[in-house]
Order: structure tokens, then C-alpha cells, then sequence
């Protein structure tokens, strides 16, 4: 049993592969890529992507997929799903679930589910402390066994540096990074958007983007003390820009990630008091933005993350204050990085390698190649083809996005996870 | 000019002329205040309901006299006997008064933007009387209101706004309704609740009354909110007082027949000391009896809109 996929544009930063021809997978595995194979086996699938572009699957290392505790928002299936149809073959999942994943058990739980429910390969990251309450370490040795990639208390920032320092130090032996979620809950002082002009006309507590540069500040200073690779997540504002550029001019261990939202939105979407405009960080100005796009161009900011963060309806359809932070991303995110690429930010070449081989690095996954003998995660996708973005089709439980109505080009055919097609679309 | 408006959420909303509307509907109806039978039919047969999820007497009293004298049926809702409590949703418990028959809602609410929320799903009108730290409209209305009756106009006029800008609903719906008025307004008080995004918005920012009072036509004093959200800004109410509050003193660097304002309830000895709480310039007790005809006007206008 195999799949050819013949005449796609494929191109694979991990090879610096960039031209027409087909690839041929058998069983679960690249088996060629040539300009031309003959289908060898009658039983075979073969997909025509004449015109489309033929990439490594897509690698998500921000992903909340709520499970085990929050299943009305979403599931490992339904995000898998999500995953699949937005061309993603690999989401890394964040530790913020009920209960927490601090513990081996958890992250076992997590895989198992994965494996009999997902579509799509899942790799969880561990809680940095226990219940994410900041005060004592979680077992991350075992955790790291268990299967975890990388260790995080996305959303609860660990405030106690030297806890945080201790983390990073303990963490180092065993190979795996720390991914901080940069806030100093202090400056943020309850806010619920980016303070600034459109937070005073409405009326909202703001936070500052000092809230995030403080914390990205003070983990670089860590990450440079303890020398464990550090790998920011969702960087917002122009000074967080800066600081990343800066130490890694200097030669610390630090990635940097942005999401779509981020790199596209300004705070202006709150108006109305819209809750799908209401993540943490939050949407910030024009200048923000355009920081953040110079960062994506010049090497900066690393990677493309999502932060797919799934609510429900009913918990967004709220007074503001009480509308949980977060936004879906999964099935909009390869839209909206073509944008960068439309607009000649970066090329296509770039936006791949953003999105799959730099992100597998990262957490050490091997993932987001197309070299021979690799497993087969591929995407398929059209770039050119235009779409309007309609969240009542979304394959994740949750609706909840700020791009319904938007017209967007890319257009995702057929993802392929370990030789087997787990999403097409005709 | 018609004044088609569903809803009023927020003097941020309005145009200046269908601000002018509003003041302009008020004047005729303090005129059936002035009248033996205080009560006209025009809302016969309508359902007004005051959603209060954050208590206010004064507010609640007021918009209740102005619904009755436009003879509308009146729903009073508190948080406090609500099934809030029970952990109902703000438009669950909007849609059980439509449900029994509410046309227009009046809306108190401890966070900005609840009326939004709530005029994006009902088809009741929406009154705003108050969110969070957003708007005040009905109350910046009433301080324009008792301007424009003072001063014959209000642009070209210097105000000044002194006190907890920040949290202030009522100071941004005043510097939007005056600003849109041709109102020079300028803003004073410590630096932590007056920040300088409000310069955006079209106030003069200042942290020294006596600099900012000079040559001004109105003050309206803030209330300060003397809990603790309040006193996280400032290190004392007492070192605020010395600093923002109004003495005679620091009124004699404003114009002679300079006005002065506060939405109440007052601190005395806070924002003002008493003898300038009880002075003839003082307008704080024509503020509450304008209050119930801003209201009215308000209230009638929106039942116009709903109905054409
Ligand atoms: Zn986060």
C-alpha cells in the first residue's frame, strides 16, 4: 500500500527542495521524490496535485486541546481533526487541562487517547510545576519519559524567578526545552486587552505590553544563567521583538514564536466588545504588528505557532471581563501565513520552514521532512485557491475566531499522517 | 433632524447632533415637570425594565420617575434577588423580560461593554445607564444638559474634569459628548489614574488643579470611590484631597462665574469642602432635577426610533 502524490510543487526547507515532481510514499514512510514515478502498485491511492504544493506536514507547538477536563470545548479527536483539516500532521499540546498534565499518568493518558482517537501524531508538554500553581516542580524526569517534549505553564506564568531558574536547571539533562508563556501577572493587574488608546475608550483594564517584555527579559537572563534552551511563546509587542533579536545576537538559547493573530490583528478588533478578540497576550497596535512581521522576515521570531485555544460559545457570548482568553487557529492558520507570503514578507520557502522543519527542532520531534526513509507526514495544499473562512464548517469543536467572513487564499486537499490520508478535501 | 437610533449605549456612539436632539427633547420635557399632572401618555402600554446588576439608587430612582412620567409599565430588576446569583447569563435573563413583553431595557452593569452585549442579541432597545468604567451617558447628558442651560452653550466653553479619570464612566462619556459639543476639556489628577491616552481623546491632560483650573468656565468633580480599587493609585485619601480637592481657593483661579459639578453622591471634604458643595455656583441639586428629564427624553426617543 502506497500513495502517489504526482506533479505537486514540493518543497522541503529541511532539503532545500523546491521544484515540481511526484513523491511516492510507501507504507508509512518517503520512499522518493522524483520527477517522475510510475504508479508501481494497483492498490495504491494516487493524488493529483497539479498546481498545489506538496510540504512536509505541518508541526503546531501551541495547541490547547482541552482534554482531559474541558471536552466541550474540544477533544483529542476533535482537535485532531481541526489539525488535519488545517494541514497540520503534528500539534503539541500545552499542559492546561483538568487535571493538569504534571504528572506521567496524565501525559500517558493523553498519548493513549491520542493514539486510539487522533488523526494526528500528538506530543504533550509537561506542567513546569505542579497544578501550574508556581510554587513546587512537577515531576518533569518522569514526564520526559513518559513522552513529554518540552515543559510549561502556559498561561500561569511561574512568577517566582528563582523557581523558574530552578526549573530551567533541572530541566537541562534531559534534553528537552522550557517554553515560557512571558507575563508579569503584576503589570498585567487583571487586564483584559492591550492597554492603550482603544482600551482606555472602551473602558478596559489593560495590559501593558511591559507585562510581557518584563518576563521575556527576566527568561532570557535565565535562559543565558542556566543555558537551557528557552522558546518563547506568542510574542506580541515590538519590545518583545527586541529583546529576542537582541539575545540571540548575543548567543543565548532562545526561539521565539508568533501566531497568526498576532501577526495580523490589531486591538482595534475589540471594538463592539468582541470576545473573539480577547487573547492573552492580546491584540496590540499597528506598530506591534509591523515589528512583529520585520521579526518573521529577518529570522526573529522562529516559528509559526497557533495557540488554537477552543471555547465555547456559550462561555464567549459574554460580558468581556468574563470571556475566557483564546481564539481557534488550527484550520485558519495556513491562510493566514500565505498572506505573509502574498504580501512578500517571506517566501514560501520560509513559511514552510516556519511551519514545520524550525517547530520540530524545537521540541526535538522527528517531524517536518520530507527526506527519504522519513515517516510520511505530508500536506497538500493550493495556495492560489481562494476561500471564505466559515466557522460553522470547522472540524474543531469550537468556533470561536475573529476571521469568520474573511476571504483567504490556501486551501488544504489532503494531509497525510505516517502514509495515511487522514483529511482530503475535492 | 429624526433621531433613529435603536439603542443609546454611549455618547462615543452619538453624533453631535443627535446629541442635540436628546438635549433639545430634554428642555421640553422639564417643561411637563414644571406642570401639575407631571405624566404624559406617550408610552402607554410599554414595558420598561431597569436591569440593575450593580446597585444605584439615585440612578434607578431617577430613571424610574422618568419612565412613569412617560406612563411606561416598570420592571425593576436587582442583582441582588436575581438569578445571577444562580449563575444565569446576562442575555438569558435579558430575554425572559423580552419574553414578557420588555421593549426597552435600562442597563446597569459593573462591566464595560454589557450593553453591547446585550443590544447585539435582544430586540429590545438598550439603554446604557452605566458600564463598568466605559460609559455614563445619561449622567454626562445631565452635565451638559445643566451646561448648556447655565452658559446658553457649550462650545468654546472650558471644562475641566477633575479625579479618577481612569475609572471614570462618567468622564469618558463627558469628553466625548463635549468634545463632539466643541467643548475644550481638560482633565487633571495624579498621573496613575489620568494617563495620557486620554490625550487621544481629545482632553487636555493635567496633574496640577490649580494649573488646570485656571480660566475655566465648568468643573465637574469626580466622586472618588473610596474602595480599595481606587486607592491602589494614590497612597492616601487624605494626600489626594490636599492635592485634587476643591477648595475656595483654588476656585478663584477659574473664571468668576465659574460652575461647578459632581454627579453625587459627594464626599464632603474629599472632592469638595462643604462651603462650595452649598454655594450658589454649585449646580449639584439642578443636576438631579435635570436628571429625570435628560431620562425621559432618552427613554422617549429610542421608544421613537423602535416604533417608526
Ligand atoms: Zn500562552
Amino acid at each position: 500500500m502506497g500513495v502517489l502524490i504526482k506533479n505537486g510543487r514540493v518543497i522541503d526547507p529541511s532539503q532545500s527542495l523546491d521544484m515540481v515532481s511526484d513523491v511516492y510514499v510507501q507504507g508509512d514512510k518517503v520512499k522518493e521524490i522524483s520527477k517522475r514515478i510510475d504508479t508501481p502498485r494497483k492498490s495504491d491511492t494516487v493524488i493529483d496535485a497539479s498546481g498545489q504544493v506538496v510540504a512536509p506536514g505541518l508541526v503546531d507547538i501551541h495547541v490547547h486541546l482541552r482534554e482531559p477536563g474541558y471536552e466541550h470545548k474540544e477533544t483529542i479527536k476533535t482537535g485532531c481533526l481541526a489539525a488535519a483539516a488545517g494541514g497540520f500532521t503534528s500539534i503539541v499540546c500545552m499542559p492546561n487541562t483538568n487535571p493538569i498534565n504534571d504528572n506521567a499518568s496524565v501525559t500517558e493518558y493523553i498519548l493513549l487517547k491520542a493514539r486510539t482517537e487522533g488523526i494526528v501524531n500528538v506530543f504533550p508538554i509537561g506542567a513546569i510545576t505542579k497544578r501550574e500553581k508556581g510554587d513546587e516542580l512537577a515531576e518533569i524526569g518522569e514526564m520526559c519519559e513518559a513522552g513529554c517534549v518540552a515543559i510549561s505553564d502556559d498561561g500561569m506564568p511561574v512568577a517566582d524567578s528563582g523557581l523558574m531558574r530552578k526549573a530551567m536547571e533541572y530541566v537541562r539533562p534531559f534534553g528537552i526545552p522550557v517554553i515560557t508563556h512571558a507575563e508579569d501577572i503584576g503589570l498585567s493587574a487583571g487586564g483584559v486587552m492591550n492597554e492603550g488608546f482603544v482600551s482606555t475608550e472602551l473602558g478596559l483594564r489593560g495590559i501593558p505590553s511591559a507585562s510581557e517584555e518584563v518576563g521575556i527579559g527576566r527568561d532570557i537572563i535565565l535562559c543565558e544563567l542556566t543555558g537551557t534552551p528557552l522558546h518563547i511563546c506568542h510574542v506580541s509587542t515590538k519590545g518583545s521583538v527586541r529583546l529576542v533579536r537582541e539575545a540571540k545576537k548575543r548567543g543565548a538559547k532562545v526561539t521565539a514564536e508568533a501566531t497568526p493573530h498576532h501577526f495580523t490583528l490589531t486591538d482595534k478588533e475589540v471594538y463592539g466588545y468582541n470576545t473573539n478578540a480577547k487573547m492573552n497576550p492580546p491584540l496590540r497596535t499597528r506598530e506591534d504588528v509591523d515589528a512583529i512581521i520585520e521579526g518573521i522576515a529577518d529570522g526573529t521570531i522562529d516559528v509559526i505557532a497557533t495557540d488554537h485555544a477552543p471555547h465555547s460559545q456559550d462561555e464567549k457570548n459574554v460580558e468581556f471581563d468574563l470571556a475566557p482568553f483564546g481564539i481557534v487557529g488550527l484550520e485558519t492558520a495556513l491562510s493566514l501565513s500565505l498572506e505573509l507570503v502574498e504580501k512578500g514578507i517571506i517566501t514560501l520557502d520560509e513559511m514552510i520552514k516556519k511551519l514545520t522543519v524550525i517547530p520540530s527542532e524545537i521540541v526535538g520531534i522527528e517531524r517536518g521532512t520530507l527526506a527519504p526513509g522519513s515517516i510520511a507526514d505530508l500536506v497538500v495544499f493550493d495556495p492560489g485557491m481562494s476561500r471564505m473562512i466559515n466557522p460553522g464548517e470547522f472540524l474543531s469543536k469550537s468556533r470561536n475566531t475573529p476571521f469568520a467572513g474573511w476571504e483567504l487564499k490556501g486551501v488544504v486537499s489532503n494531509t497525510i499522517v505516517s502514509g495515511k490520508v487522514v483529511f482530503s478535501r475535492s | 433632524m429624526a433621531f433613529d437610533k435603536k439603542h443609546i449605549l454611549g455618547l462615543g456612539e452619538l453624533s453631535a447632533e443627535e446629541i442635540k436632539v436628546i438635549l433639545d427633547t430634554a428642555e421640553s420635557m422639564k417643561e411637563i415637570s414644571t406642570r401639575d399632572v407631571k405624566k404624559v401618555p406617550t408610552l402607554k402600554g410599554k414595558t420598561v425594565v431597569n436591569l440593575f446588576f450593580e446597585p444605584s439608587t439615585r440612578t434607578r430612582s431617577s430613571f424610574e420617575i422618568a419612565e412613569k412620567r412617560l406612563s411606561a409599565d416598570v420592571l425593576n430588576f436587582s442583582a441582588s434577588q436575581s438569578s445571577v446569583v444562580k449563575g444565569e447569563s446576562l442575555v438569558d435573563t435579558a430575554r425572559n423580560f423580552e419574553a414578557m413583553g420588555a421593549s426597552i431595557m435600562v442597563i446597569r452593569h459593573g462591566m464595560s461593554g454589557a450593553p453591547f452585549v446585550l443590544a447585539r442579541q435582544i430586540n429590545a432597545s438598550v439603554i446604557n445607564a452605566g458600564d463598568g468604567s466605559h460609559e455614563h451617558p445619561s449622567q454626562a447628558l445631565i452635565d451638559i444638559f445643566t451646561i448648556r442651560e447655565k452658559k446658553g452653550k457649550i462650545e468654546g466653553l472650558n471644562v475641566l474634569i477633575v479625579g479618577d479619570i481612569l475609572n471614570s464612566r462618567v468622564a469618558r462619556s463627558n469628553i466625548f459628548g463635549l468634545r463632539k459639543l466643541g467643548a475644550n476639556v481638560r482633565i487633571v489628577g495624579p498621573a496613575t489614574i489620568v494617563p495620557e491616552y486620554f490625550s487621544e481623546m481629545g482632553a487636555e491632560i493635567f496633574h496640577s488643579l490649580e494649573h488646570a483650573i485656571e480660566n475655566v468656565d465648568v468643573v465637574i468633580m469626580l466622586r472618588v470611590q473610596s474602595e480599595r480599587k481606587t486607592l491602589e493609585y494614590f497612597p492616601s485619601l487624605r494626600e489626594y484631597s490636599g492635592l485634587y480637592g476643591l477648595t475656595r481657593e483654588k476656585l478663584k483661579l477659574a473664571k468668576k462665574d465659574v460652575i461647578v459639578m459632581h454627579p453625587g453622591p459627594i464626599n464632603r471634604g474629599v472632592e469638595l469642602t462643604s462651603e462650595i458643595a452649598d454655594d450658589p455656583g454649585a449646580v449639584i441639586l439642578e443636576q438631579v432635577a435635570n436628571g429625570i428629564a435628560v431620562r425621559m427624553a432618552m427613554i422617549y426617543l429610542v421608544a421613537l426610533g423602535e416604533s417608526l
